[in-house]
């Protein structure tokens, strides 16, 4: 299963590396890993979509826990939250596509943000779900390229101000 | 604090951080990148500077004195081949979580990325093997760093922090001030095991008609030997223990197991199997020890404590963690057993095994074999004596023979299995304890790994006794081409090299003594013992093709052990 998870780490050289370093060390797999400074310039938030059994994800949480640059890990899946990607999609067209592509586009939210006579690049915002059904509608008419910038996610609802870590005590029952 | 707020250079400051941090000795090699820091130490006389031969050396010198000790260890070395060099040393401490601090030099930071002469990228290329490390980028930076460094290689899990010092930082000055308490936001290693689970562990353990302690090194880092053996002695509890587990109980106690695991005692491997209870102490369920997963005490429930909870649920499912201090934690746990446990059965049945399956008997045969060198070692030295050993056969041998009594005096390579080991991690040792012997053995192969740091131990006059179990072969992994690789018994016979060891000491200014007799091995031990003002060579020549039993195949149940030579199918 996909699991989002939130880490807040020390805007610091080397910091993002750590992370990046531990993932391939601990053969850990990653879908997607977004970075870029929080409210506090010191603190940077990084949003990591991984895949993984419970014990897996378990494991993920606890190393990244481990670093010393990690300020604050939360696995935002199962919990509410917004989670949005961006994508840049460019597209060829001709004659009789475009206003196909424009119609696809109003039906995604999307804007169209360039265009040349022979392609045109959209700008897609959404739930990653949601720029996979443009990718997959898209495709038809032939992709020149993509940019996705990977999924950021926020928990909704009031946030808990940034705090040292929380002991990992699991509790179960015996 | 006035007199303290001048300006230093950052050579200065290094060393009244170092002085701050109570460091008595720094394990070296000078270079270009930290000839300031080497001028500097000509003068200093609050700690000694150890010149070893190469950089790895160095880090295991480093590492036997932290292990023997507890202190950190601290290594010194240049930049680029200086900082390349100490990359084993570094992974050997962070796998076996010792407390070691190396600082590199680096080329001038206007330099960093350039290709310049010397220049290796040391930060990155350590990244995953420290517990963390810090490239000092402004001098201002660099008292809390060290202090952030020391900080973080001793507390929690210990580990190796490595710190990078470019040229310029060194040179550059500042007023200094050494942070007296620091704060790292990321960094809050927890001590205190939490309650409700220490209770239920007690009730558990109440309980269990079968229980056993699987006690790993961690217990001998947080110094919880005494509560270790408290709470078995009240409690009357079978223990037995990892390879760096060896010592954090009383080896010559009837409590003891012994060792468990692929070279483990088969009554050890047996209660593993057997036990309706398992508690972890300070070990991390290493697949050396646990062999098939899904059988490793399968009929039990397991309690595990360590200090790292990603130790827990990481090779192992636990139905009870507790995060903290294991000496903490076993105080508490002891304190919770009111009651005394009936586990006459559960003894008897481990007697049993140990009549069943005992080691294999010396067969007086006149030819000279390891178990029998390791077993007059014990006696002489009374199990008390720092062994350090290398890796291979002799390694296992020891573990099974050796009668340690006392905590950090079992001192191996262990996760990562480093051969070369352990000269210069004897010689570490040699300077933090003082009033015991250090026995440093190595089989033929080890041995030659780091042969140079013999001279470091001829310079400091250490009265180290370095022995080779000679056997002209790679012997451990000869043992697994006799067993698994059809014999084809591919480049680990090293006769061909017929190194004359003793002439070799000699040459570096060692005593040196050899025999295969087994008649010889005591009247050489107690010459090569009688010699104090200089460090000992003493070869054993033992058989070629003796092979380590009882042993666990690898990915096998424990409970599959072969325990006999030349029947390799003889599952017991």
């Amino acid at each position: 299963m996909k699991h989002t998870i939130s880490v807040l780490l020390e805007n610091r050289f080397g910091a993002f590396n750590r992370v990046a370093t531990m993932f391939s060390g601990r053969g850990f797999n990653v879908h997607s890993i977004s970075i870029g400074e929080t409210e506090d310039p010191e603190i940077s938030r990084m949003t990591l979509v991984t895949e993984g059994d419970d014990q897996i994800i378990e494991q993920v949480v606890k190393q990244l826990n481990r670093l010393i640059d990690t300020i604050k890990v939360v696995d935002l899946s199962g919990q509410p939250r917004v989670e949005r990607e961006l994508a840049l999609i460019s597209v060829n067209y001709q004659k009789g596509t475009r206003n196909e592509l424009t119609n696809i586009s109003e039906i995604f939210r999307g804007k169209i943000v360039d265009i040349n006579n022979k392609s045109l690049t959209l700008e897609i915002t959404g739930p990653p779900d949601k720029i996979d059904a443009a990718i997959n509608v898209l495709s038809q008419y032939g992709i020149k390229e993509i940019a996705r910038s990977g999924t950021v996610a926020l928990k909704r609802g009031e946030q808990s101000k940034v705090q040292s870590k929380s002991s990992l005590i699991k509790e179960k029952e015996t | 604090m006035k007199e303290t707020k001048q300006q230093l250079t950052g050579a200065d400051i290094f060393f009244e951080c170092l002085r701050k941090e109570k460091v008595e000795y720094i394990f070296g090699y000078p270079g270009g990148a930290v000839l300031k820091l080497y001028e500097k130490l000509y003068d200093i006389d609050f700690l000694q500077h150890i010149k070893t031969h190469h950089e790895q050396g160095a880090t295991h010198a480093a590492e036997g004195y932290a292990r023997v000790t507890g202190k950190v260890g601290v290594v010194l070395v240049t930049s680029g081949p200086g900082a390349t060099n100490t990359v084993t040393g570094i992974t050997n401490a962070y796998m076996d979580s010792s407390p070691i601090v190396v600082f590199t030099g680096q080329v001038p930071t206007k330099l960093i990325g350039n290709d310049a002469f010397q220049e290796a990228d040391i930060v990155g290329i350590t990244r995953p093997i420290t517990k963390h490390n810090f490239l000092v980028r402004d001098v201002n930076e660099l008292a809390e760093t060290i202090r952030k460094a020391f900080y973080i290689a001793s507390t929690g899990r210990p580990g190796p922090v490595l710190v990078d010092l470019p040229k310029d930082v060194i040179n550059s000055v500042c007023k200094f001030e050494y942070p007296e308490k620091i704060e790292i936001r990321g960094y809050k290693p927890n001590f205190i095991g939490h309650q409700n689970q220490i209770k239920k562990a007690a009730a558990m353990l109440k309980k269990s008609k079968r229980p056993l302690l699987y006690v790993g090194g961690g217990v001998i880092m947080s110094g919880g030997s005494r509560e270790l053996t408290y709470f078995a002695k009240e409690n009357n509890l079978p223990v037995t223990m990892t390879l760096q587990g060896l010592g954090a109980f009383p080896g010559n106690d009837n409590l003891s197991l012994g060792m468990l695991g692929m070279h483990g005692t088969y009554w050890a491997n047996q209660a593993v199997n057997s036990c309706d209870l398992l508690i972890a102490l300070g070990a991390r369920f290493d697949d050396r020890v646990t062999g098939k997963i899904d059988s490793f005490a399968s009929n039990a429930y397991k309690i595990h404590v360590d200090i790292d909870p990603t130790a827990i649920d990481k090779n192992v499912i636990v139905d009870l963690p507790i995060v903290g201090d294991v000496k903490h934690v076993i105080a508490e746990l002891a304190s919770e057993m009111n009651e005394q446990l009936d586990l006459s059965d559960w003894w008897n049945q481990i007697n049993k095994w140990k009549e069943e399956c005992p080691f294999e008997k010396d067969p007086n045969d006149g030819k000279l074999r390891t178990q029998f060198v390791i077993e007059k070692i014990s006696e002489k030295t009374k199990g008390e004596a720092i062994i350090v050993s290398d890796v291979g056969q002799h390694q296992m041998w020891i573990a099974q023979h050796y009668k340690f009594v006392n905590p950090r005096s079992h001192i191996s390579s262990g996760g990562l299995g480093t051969m070369g080991f352990s000269v210069p991690a004897a010689i570490g040792a040699a300077f933090g304890i003082k009033d015991r012997p250090i026995i440093s053995i190595s089989g033929d192969g080890g041995f030659q790994m780091n042969i140079q740091e013999l001279i470091t131990a001829v310079a400091y006059k250490l009265p180290i006794k370095f022995i080779v179990i000679n056997n002209s072969f790679l012997g451990m992994v000869r043992q697994w081409q006799e067993l698994f690789h059809a014999e084809k018994y591919s480049f680990t016979d090293l006769s061909q090299s017929n190194i004359n060891f003793p002439k070799v000491a000699e040459a570096f200014g060692l005593a040196a003594f050899s025999t295969d007799n087994p008649e010889e091995v005591e009247a050489t031990l107690d010459k090569a013992f009688a010699i104090n003002d200089r460090p000992v060579f003493i070869e054993f020549k033992v058989v070629k093709e003796d092979m380590v039993f009882p042993m666990v195949p690898a990915g096998a149940s424990i409970s599959d052990m072969m325990t006999k030579r030349l029947n390799p199918k003889t599952m017991v």
